[in-house]
């Protein structure tokens, strides 16, 4: 730590930090020294990313792909309604330096991959996971686990959200334990909602991501007692927290980086039953040339409210019960938001009728919103 | 009465139901099973065919897991614990 050094308006811009007596200088050195990757620049990202930024964490890396919509803004509090179509990662970037100039913000315009992940994560100390997704929180977490890397984390759902840090370095030698240790296995696409049906308190992430943000500026200043070991969780809706523990589990071996996708089941090698898929671009040929089909609508009510494209609404639960509102003289496309939920529809259809003239409509009414119909609303 | 509290993703097989009073005395197991039985759409969010607990989901007693307890599931709970079903969330669009 002693060739990290301050300009006198670095000391000034950080002079609350230091005259903490437990933090004071040599914390904020360490915090200069750091290195934090930063995954998902989302809801939780926002926070996490000012916060770093603005409490002076000498390197930030920002791993996004995504870009800004409309629908981001009620929690994503880095961007504005100007940035609408941007990248992620490069806005977030641009904002946490205007920020902070004395820091190093490293730009990842990518998708996490069992491909890139560890290449990327290698260069950082420590990561914060704010991903929106089971794939890549498991891609985070054993990336993490073979890298010795600690791993701070958070994760919400409409008023709920839990946090922890896995993998923490412990005085004996060995590392705290991790997210497999907590939830061995995802579970099954489609039975856990999703924020798209279930949404999302906008204020939540900000409760988390900063929650989170304390979590990394305490493992990296080494102050305070990390929470590893422990999850926190908190239901703002009735405000019950809970600080629940968290044991090693034997069974957890991770050794090297596995196909996430097909480990969260949204894909299958033995698919029992093949679902054919239909683009949008070729759903709007079938409307522009008068063909003949049904198009039917699986997800919910409040859904089919926001936006929809003409189909008859059945939600996935609901739709072996409503069988018979199928057609069988005309070729069936079924859609939803996104083309997961559709896709389980037509195997579950399928598996029970053996019914072959089923299409998923690829990329859902999101897709449909991006290329044919820029008039429907995206959510 | 036991209290055993149901996540937010969970509440939708519950009738919205936060909480779950047990009646008789009994195990965690039989505590469970007493939800299950009240709420038949919540099974197989919380149990496999075996019978057991599934792997996205973990059980506590009070701040303690289910599975760390001398006794596990068959542990006797007192009137006035709290039984803590925790689910897996990410946080998004799946």
């Amino acid at each position: 730590m002693s060739n990290i050094a301050f300009s006198p308006e670095e000391l000034s811009r950080y002079s609350r930090h230091i005259i903490i007596p437990e933090f004071n200088l040599e914390g904020q050195k360490k915090l200069k020294a750091a290195k934090v990757l930063v995954i998902g620049s989302g809801g939780l990202g926002s926070p996490l990313l000012l916060y770093l930024a603005a409490a002076g964490v000498g390197t930030i890396g920002i791993v996004d792909f995504d870009t800004i919509d409309d629908s981001n803004l009620q929690r994503q509090i880095l961007f504005t309604t100007n940035d609408v179509g941007k990248l992620k990662a490069t806005t977030a970037a641009e904002r946490i330096k205007a920020l902070n100039p004395f820091i190093e913000v490293i730009v990842h315009n990518t998708q996490l991959n069992s491909q890139n992940a560890l290449d990327i994560i290698k260069d950082y100390d420590v990561v914060a996971d704010g991903t929106d997704n089971f794939p890549t929180r498991y891609l985070v977490n054993d990336a993490c686990v073979l890298l010795d890397k600690v791993n701070v984390y958070a994760s919400i759902y409409r008023f709920e959200g839990q946090l922890s840090v896995f993998n923490l370095p412990l005085p004996d030698g060995t590392r705290g334990p991790n997210y497999r240790d907590l939830f061995p296995e995802p579970p099954p696409p489609g039975l856990v909602p999703s924020c798209a049906e279930g949404g999302v308190l906008g204020v939540l992430p900000g409760i988390l991501g900063s929650l989170q943000a304390a979590e990394v500026i305490k493992v990296i200043s080494n102050v305070g007692e990390p929470l590893s070991g422990r999850l926190f969780t908190i239901d703002v809706a009735d405000f019950q927290t809970r600080t629940l523990k968290i044991h090693k589990q034997e069974s957890t071996k991770i050794e090297k980086l596995i196909d996430y996708e097909l480990f969260c089941g949204l894909k299958n090698e033995n698919m029992s039953s093949e679902v054919k898929e239909i683009t949008v671009g070729q759903l709007a040929e079938w409307i522009d040339s008068g063909k003949e089909f049904q198009l039917i609508d699986v997800r919910e009510p409040h859904e089919y409210a926001i936006a929809e494209i003409g189909g008859i609404l059945i939600p996935l639960a609901q739709i072996s019960e409503h069988a018979d509102r199928i057609s069988l003289e005309k070729p069936v496309v079924i859609h939803c938001r996104s083309g997961v939920r559709s896709a389980k529809a037509i195997r579950e259809l399928q598996e029970l009728h053996g019914w072959d003239h089923l299409y998923n409509l690829k990329g859902g009414i999101l897709a449909w919103a991006d290329e044919i119909d820029q008039l429907v609303t995206k959510y | 009465m036991a209290t055993i509290i149901i996540p937010t993703p969970l509440r939708k097989f519950t009738g919205n139901q936060s909480t779950f009073k047990v009646n008789e005395a009994g195990t965690i197991s039989e505590a469970i099973l007493s939800l299950t039985n009240q709420y038949t759409d919540l099974k197989k969010h919380v149990i496999d065919d075996q019978g057991k607990i599934r792997s996205f989901v973990r059980l506590y007693l009070g701040d303690e897991d289910v599975s760390a307890l001398d006794q596990k599931a068959d542990t006797r709970i007192k009137e006035s614990d709290v039984i803590s079903i925790v689910p897996a969330i990410a946080g998004g669009i799946y």
